[in-house]
């Protein structure tokens, strides 16, 4: 399968390991993702998940290990000898992050239209019907209703927050998103709704997502393979389907039976 | 602008209150603001005899540029004789002994506090300004560090996102003062709370521009015939204030004016708010609606007030 050969890797992390001070943040973690791959990383709390995500997402310098990217022009590029001019263009472009509590990733004093315009003129937009128009076609994208352009978003409900998010993370076409516990703090029936927009969304953009989640249902209804962490290591890794329905490691076998029935 | 004989009066103080080797530091931070139109140069600013807020910035500047030959011109709003122009002009006649004019086309330097004169300036002037927040970024950004990174990289996207906010909330650009401007292509700068009225004045102006923020540690220029362009949309273009009126006293159109409460009906007057063009409008005999008769002034002697002597 060529396809899958690591020329083809959008991401690739090699080795890394981050400590903080003498305790382990994650070690020695290493894997490739795919274009239009959704990864899920699961684990209790504490076990190394969201540091491997910000060491990912140049939000936290690795003490050890490599993390390469492919750029738009094809060239495989080690993140952290990106100049930081370079960073920044790849986040707001070409990259996504979705914070778990969305007050992190809006900027809560502007209006919604302007969160989701915040991307485009960033990158040299300077027409503000189109970028009105834009804003306005990505919040019906995700469900908020155009009356609410000019809202700020601490006018919104949790639910809303996290979809304006989304709409602005995603406002320029990124081919990765970094999402950390998308549904955290949201109800039941919310996040089921926000599921089901993320998982049509990704497959509608061909998005490589790697989430980030401590819930084994969002992994299974959004991820095509998942990572399982326990003390900053890697214990486990395949298939969705596959590790939740037959997880071979008793750690997991521990995570996926403590899941609760209704 | 050379070393002036201290007076025996004051001769506490050193020629124009700074002492050399703080004149010395703060025209090297202006010679490298010169050099990087836009670019806000730190300095170390000194406690001024007078509060953070009344130009402490622009005092500092005036005081290392001027010399005894230089005349200066004082304003605050467009005013020479409102409380601020008229306590830094006692401070400088004080300390450095030099002349001082209410005349715009006499002065050779110009300390403003937030107007621009309307009467054009020339190349063998300057004109400094006092500024209370350099960064024009920071009420976007607070983290110092981070608005430091985005002069650096050039990331001015954020800037944007505030006039989208006053178009998507007003229907228009409602910045009305302290209008961000892009200096020569590169840096973003805050022209001071200058109405946007006078921001077409900055740009290819051939006075050398000076600004002073004393409280916030930073200086930063605009050389003469620099290009200064105000922000906007494409489809919002930039635009200046427009008065539907004249001038109340000197009936000038195409100047800034200022609003007059005239009584608690509602009676109001727009007059110029530079005093020293309208006054010199008047002279010329060209009077307003509400300007009071050419007899009825010479009656009163003193209604009129009288042009300062250059000492």
């Amino acid at each position: 399968m060529s396809l899958f050969s690591s020329d083809n890797a959008l991401l690739q992390v090699h080795g890394v390991t981050k400590y903080y001070g003498s305790r382990i943040g994650c070690k020695n973690v290493s894997f490739d993702l795919w274009p239009g791959e959704v990864l899920a990383i699961v684990g209790e709390s504490g076990s190394g998940k969201t540091t491997l995500l910000n060491c990912m997402s140049t939000h936290l310098a690795p003490t050890a290990g490599a993390i390469e990217y492919r750029m738009r022009d094809g060239s495989m590029r080690n993140l952290y000898q990106l100049s930081e001019a370079e960073r920044r263009l790849l986040m707001r472009t070409d990259w996504g992050f979705v914070h778990q509590n969305a007050a992190d990733g809006l900027r809560m004093t502007v209006s919604a239209g302007a969160n989701v315009g915040e991307r485009l003129m960033a990158v040299g937009d300077r027409h503000y019907g189109r970028i009105r128009e834009t804003a306005n076609d990505w919040l019906g994208r995700v469900e908020i209703t155009s009356d609410r352009i000019d809202d700020d978003p601490r006018s919104f409900s949790g639910g809303m927050r996290q979809r304006l998010q989304i709409a602005r993370n995603l406002v320029t076409q990124p081919r990765l998103v970094f999402m950390d516990e998308p549904t955290g703090g949201l109800d039941v029936s919310v996040q089921a709704r926000l599921l089901d927009l993320l998982r049509r969304l990704v497959s509608e953009l061909g998005l490589s997502v790697v989430i980030v989640t401590h819930d084994l249902a969002v992994a299974r209804l959004l991820s095509h393979r998942i990572m399982v962490m326990r003390q900053g290591h890697v214990i486990e890794t395949g298939l969705t389907d596959q590790v939740l329905d037959d997880p071979r490691e008793p750690y997991t076998q521990l995570l996926v039976s403590s899941i609760l029935q209704v | 602008m050379t070393y002036a004989p201290q007076t025996p009066s004051e001769s506490a103080y050193n020629f124009a209150y700074l002492d050399e080797q703080t004149k010395r530091m703060i025209r090297r931070a202006l010679l490298k603001g010169i050099a990087i139109p836009g670019y806000q140069v730190p300095f170390a600013s000194r406690e001024m005899p007078m509060p953070y807020g009344w130009g402490t910035g622009g005092v500092q500047v005036t005081a290392s540029i001027i010399g005894k030959d230089d005349c200066l011109k004082m304003i605050d709003q467009g005013s020479d004789d409102t409380t601020n122009a008229v306590s830094l002009r006692g401070f400088f006649k004080k300390t450095a002994g030099v002349a001082t004019t209410f005349e715009t086309a006499d002065a050779s330097i110009i300390q403003t506090r937030h107007r621009i004169p309307e009467k054009p300036l020339r190349e063998d002037q300057v004109i400094v300004f006092q500024v209370p927040i350099p960064e024009p970024l920071r009420f976007l950004e607070p983290r110092e560090t981070e608005t430091r990174k985005m002069h650096g990289l050039e990331d001015y996207g954020l800037m944007h996102v505030k006039l989208y906010e006053d178009i998507a909330k007003n229907g228009h650009i409602a910045t009305t003062y302290a209008y961000p401007v892009k200096v020569n292509g590169r840096y973003v700068m805050d022209p001071s709370p200058t109405p946007k009225f006078d921001n077409p004045k900055i740009d290819r102006m051939p006075a050398l521009q000076l600004y002073g923020a004393g409280r916030e540690q930073r200086v930063y220029a605009v050389p003469p015939y620099t290009d200064v362009k105000s922000l906007d949309f494409e489809d919002y273009p930039f635009e200046v204030q427009s008065f539907d009126k004249p001038c109340g006293l000197c009936s000038a159109e195409g100047v800034y004016l200022d609003e007059v409460i005239l009584d608690d009906h509602g009676g109001r007057m727009f007059v110029c708010s530079d005093t020293n063009h309208c006054e010199e409008r008047r002279a010329q005999g060209l009077t307003g609606p509400m300007a009071a008769a050419p007899t009825a002034a010479q009656l009163s002697d003193g209604n009129e007030p009288k042009p300062e002597t250059r000492t």
